[in-house]
């Protein structure tokens, strides 16, 4: 790659590799990297990563699948910049994304990216799932098209395909109903929001998803969106200012806790339940919301809520992050860090792990299966469990 | 398939060996000015039996074997220089055992010094352990490897002091066990037979230590860092000497540095107290600013610049970042105390021959009886020239070290060189006999100590 390409070439250099970047906030061990608790070499430590990334930049090395495999298996999850002692921390996941612009550009990424990227562009989902089943996820449910209604109920791909996630999203959407919430949805007319497609490094399709859901969203009159996913609400956030979009965004459990405060939701009843939260990175440390999902667990009735001692912001990320809930550049092994994220939650002695977001919804549940605790742990979204469901 | 390759697949398992240009890459760089060298393999093992395979393995097929911890040591100490087999032994990290009236951890060595902070504050917040001056990722092993000391140096001495006792794969691949523990024991002690710096110090060179019995020290409820401000180096043998002689400081360190300006030219004196109650600190603090201290305050020599600060864990890594650089090395050496002087003088000259701020750093060891003090040559990674600077700088500075009676800590192998020039030849001929005895293929961590 040709030096003046790199966006971060001033700065790349300046990781020391000193390793903070491993721990949670209170030094409990090296682990909270997902990628190098899955994979324990260096190379796939972020510092490892950054070597690599600028050993390829300069000509030191040359790409290979398996550098392309490294440089991608980072989800994203920002615990290394929460940890960082530099000054150029909050620049850390910038700088693999910008080498996977330049892996995009030069049609060098993994496989699996690939066909996350390719079914994105031709079906506006990462699945491949046709566009005009996109509305299936309402089921029996009778909702409105957004149509000028307080609120736009954005599902998102996730939460329109995937079988799981469509339950979360069935729950919401009947919890809204049930509070009296104006609101509407896209339907068919819904597509990705672009979010892991810019964390991939395909900054043309990210512009093209921005701008196309911008146009509806104007041509339709949203001005609130309440999302499913962390991950959506981060990119009607962060990304789609960029582009001219300016929305009010609220995820879900925000819109719960109101709507609990309001005293126009009950919550539900769950006697004996003992809970605990797995945070979201997109909603915890991207967005620095960790109050309002605890403020609705805690309103379950009869239910303990238990903290993990891994928790806000440090805690580990399922890793499906970045797209690694399809790509998997993680999965294969007891080390994978969702199905360490079970255990972690079995060990607090809850019987329910409470999720909010569809991604950690299905990298969870599997896990659980997986280390044979689905019948000692339950996962379940929040809007399932205020529904429940 | 390669038959190292396939037999180390065998022994870790294959998510865990890489012989792939991305690990070799990552595994052949240090962090300070060291040329990269390349291993042939990189390994992960999780048990010592699994290190004794790899160790009898490579005996087998004569190649190297370079253990490796934290990678923090910044001077290549775990490079494989000879290319081979470079071994991360940081999935060996488990806290086995606690032993809170016998005031000890079992550990194994790959475990951080981050993690058994964690864990001490969590299971045992009356106990602490002497954390190295380096990043928490570094591990126990890997520290005591280089002989290591720490931020309870003043009243317990070197990390390596505060030994009850090792397991360690030999380079012939047996388990051995020293101290208690090799009578079937607990690891309280490292008697009956204490002498085991056959390990210590050697940097993995002569055996691969995997288990580690630390020593725990009382952790007061109360910890402060009062800073004493001197102006003229040659003072600070004596401030140190009449501190060490009252005993109340935790730890004691001399710090002098061109950046930020107000410690240039200054000498901080930070002294680290601690107390179960504020009555107990408040003695401290009267047994050293009124008593030990006063005629220096008197005389306008030197004033109190801070009192009752957190005691909070150095970060050392901003170091490589005051040139927006990524990178630093330090020159360790053990001197007397009364060598500071000189030993700042020799650090702001080098420094300035090659333009690199100027950073020294004294912890007292001991009651006084030696000081580790060191000398931090910023660089900038992207920039041959600078990483060229500092280098020169290291050897100077090495080379300083000598001729002010000094001996180098954790030598990088120009260092190692320059010791063992000057070292007694019987001395030497005893190191060789010992490196012969243990590991007669030479294939652990070879082109370190080795005797010509």
């Amino acid at each position: 790659m040709a030096l003046t390409q790199y966006k971060y070439m001033d700065v790349i250099h300046r990781c020391f590799r000193c390793g903070y970047c491993k721990f949670p906030q209170d030094w409990e061990d090296v682990d909270n990297c997902p990628a190098y608790a899955r994979h324990r070499l260096e190379s796939y430590s972020n510092g490892g990563r950054l070597w690599l990334i600028r050993a390829w930049i300069t000509g030191e090395i040359e790409w290979s699948p398996h550098l392309a495999d490294i440089v991608y298996s980072c989800v994203a999850c920002k615990n290394c910049e929460e940890k960082c002692p530099l000054s150029f921390a909050g620049d850390i996941v910038n700088m693999v994304t910008a080498a996977r612009n330049e892996m995009v550009e030069q049609g060098l990424v993994p496989p699996p990216v690939k066909k996350f990227l390719e079914n994105v562009q031709l079906h506006g989902n990462p699945y491949g799932m046709a566009a005009k089943k996109r509305s299936e996820w309402m089921g029996e449910l009778s909702l409105e098209p957004y149509n000028k209604q307080e609120f736009l109920y954005f599902v998102g791909s996730e939460g329109a395909y995937d079988t799981r996630a469509q339950l979360a999203a069935r729950a919401l959407a009947g919890l809204l109903q049930k509070a009296g919430t104006s609101f509407g949805v896209l339907g068919n007319a819904e597509t990705d929001d672009g979010n892991e497609v810019e964390l991939l490094g395909e900054d043309g399709l990210t512009e093209i998803l921005a701008e196309k859901n911008i146009t509806r969203f104007n041509e339709l009159g949203v001005k609130k969106i309440i999302t499913l996913s962390p991950h959506a609400y981060n990119a009607f956030k962060t990304v789609y200012p960029r582009f001219g979009g300016n929305y009010e965004i609220y995820h879900y459990t925000r819109i719960l806790q109101d709507l609990l405060q309001a005293g126009k939701l009950q919550a539900s009843q769950m006697e004996n339940a003992r809970i605990t939260y797995h945070d979201p990175c997109f909603l915890g440390r991207w967005n620095n919301e960790y109050t309002a999902p605890r403020k609705v667990l805690q309103a379950i009735g009869g239910s303990r809520f238990i903290e993990m001692p891994r928790s806000r912001k440090s805690a580990l990320c399922c890793g499906g992050g970045a797209g690694n809930y399809f790509t998997d550049l993680l999965g294969g092994s007891e080390d994978s860090p969702a199905r360490i994220r079970a255990r972690q939650a079995r060990e607090t002695g809850a019987d329910i792990l409470a999720v909010a977001c569809p991604n950690c919804l299905s990298m969870l549940e599997d896990a659980v299966k997986v280390e044979g605790l689905e019948n000692e742990l339950l996962v379940k979204d929040i809007a399932e469990l205020m529904n429940g469901s | 398939m390669d038959s190292i390759y396939k037999a180390l697949v065998d022994i870790v398992g294959s998510d865990y060996v890489s012989n792939r240009t991305e690990e070799l890459f990552t595994y052949s760089k240090d962090l300070g000015t060291s040329e990269p060298r390349w291993p042939d393999y990189v390994a992960a093992p999780k048990t010592a039996e699994e290190v004794s395979r790899i160790v009898k393995l490579a005996n087998e097929q004569n190649v190297a074997v370079v253990p490796l911890g934290g990678g923090l040591s910044l001077a290549g100490l775990a490079l494989p220089l000879k290319g081979g087999i470079e071994l991360d032994l940081k999935r060996m990290d488990q806290i086995l055992e606690l032993n809170q009236k016998a005031r000890y951890v079992l550990v194994e060595a790959g475990a951080s010094h981050g993690k058994l902070t964690a864990h001490l504050h969590k299971n045992a917040p009356h106990l602490m352990h002497s954390e190295p001056g380096a990043p928490p990722a570094a591990t126990i092993g890997g520290n005591i490897a280089i002989h290591g000391q720490g931020d309870l140096g003043h009243p317990y001495g070197f990390n390596s002091d505060m030994i009850n006792g090792m397991e360690v794969v030999l380079p012939t691949g047996e388990i051995c066990r020293f101290g208690s523990c090799a009578l079937g024991n607990d690891w309280y002690t490292l008697h009956p037979l204490p002498d085991v710096s056959l390990f210590m110090g050697w940097s993995g060179s002569t055996g691969i230590i995997t288990k580690v019995s630390l020593r725990l020290f009382p952790c007061k409820k109360i910890q402060e860092q009062d800073i004493f401000v001197v102006d003229d180096g040659d003072l600070i043998p004596d401030i140190l000497y009449e501190l060490t002689h009252i005993g109340m400081a935790e730890d004691l360190v001399v710090v002098s540095q061109e950046i930020p300006p107000p410690f240039n030219r200054l000498h901080y004196v930070l002294i680290n107290i601690a107390g179960d109650c504020r009555d107990e600190m408040e003695f401290k603090r009267q047994l050293m600013f009124d008593g030990k201290l006063s005629k220096f305050i008197q005389d306008g020599t030197a004033g109190i610049g801070a009192g009752g600060m957190d005691v909070e864990r150095p970060v050392v890594s901003k170091t490589s970042d005051w040139r927006k650089g990524g990178g630093f090395e330090y020159v360790g050496a053990i001197v007397p105390v009364t060598a500071y002087p000189e030993c700042y003088r020799h650090g702001v000259a080098v420094s300035a021959r090659h333009g690199i701020p100027y950073t020294t750093l004294g912890r007292v060891l001991g009651t006084g009886h030696s000081m580790m003090f060191s000398w931090t040559f910023a660089f900038n990674r992207a920039d041959a020239d600078s990483v060229r600077h500092s280098r020169e700088a290291l050897h100077e500075t090495d080379e300083v070290v000598l001729k002010l009676g000094g001996t180098l800590w954790k030598p990088a192998v120009f260092g190692q060189k320059l010791l063992m020039d000057r070292m007694d030849p019987n001395t030497l001929q005893v190191m060789k006999k010992v490196k012969t005895m243990l590991d007669p293929n030479g294939i652990m961590n070879p082109g370190n100590w080795e005797v010509a």
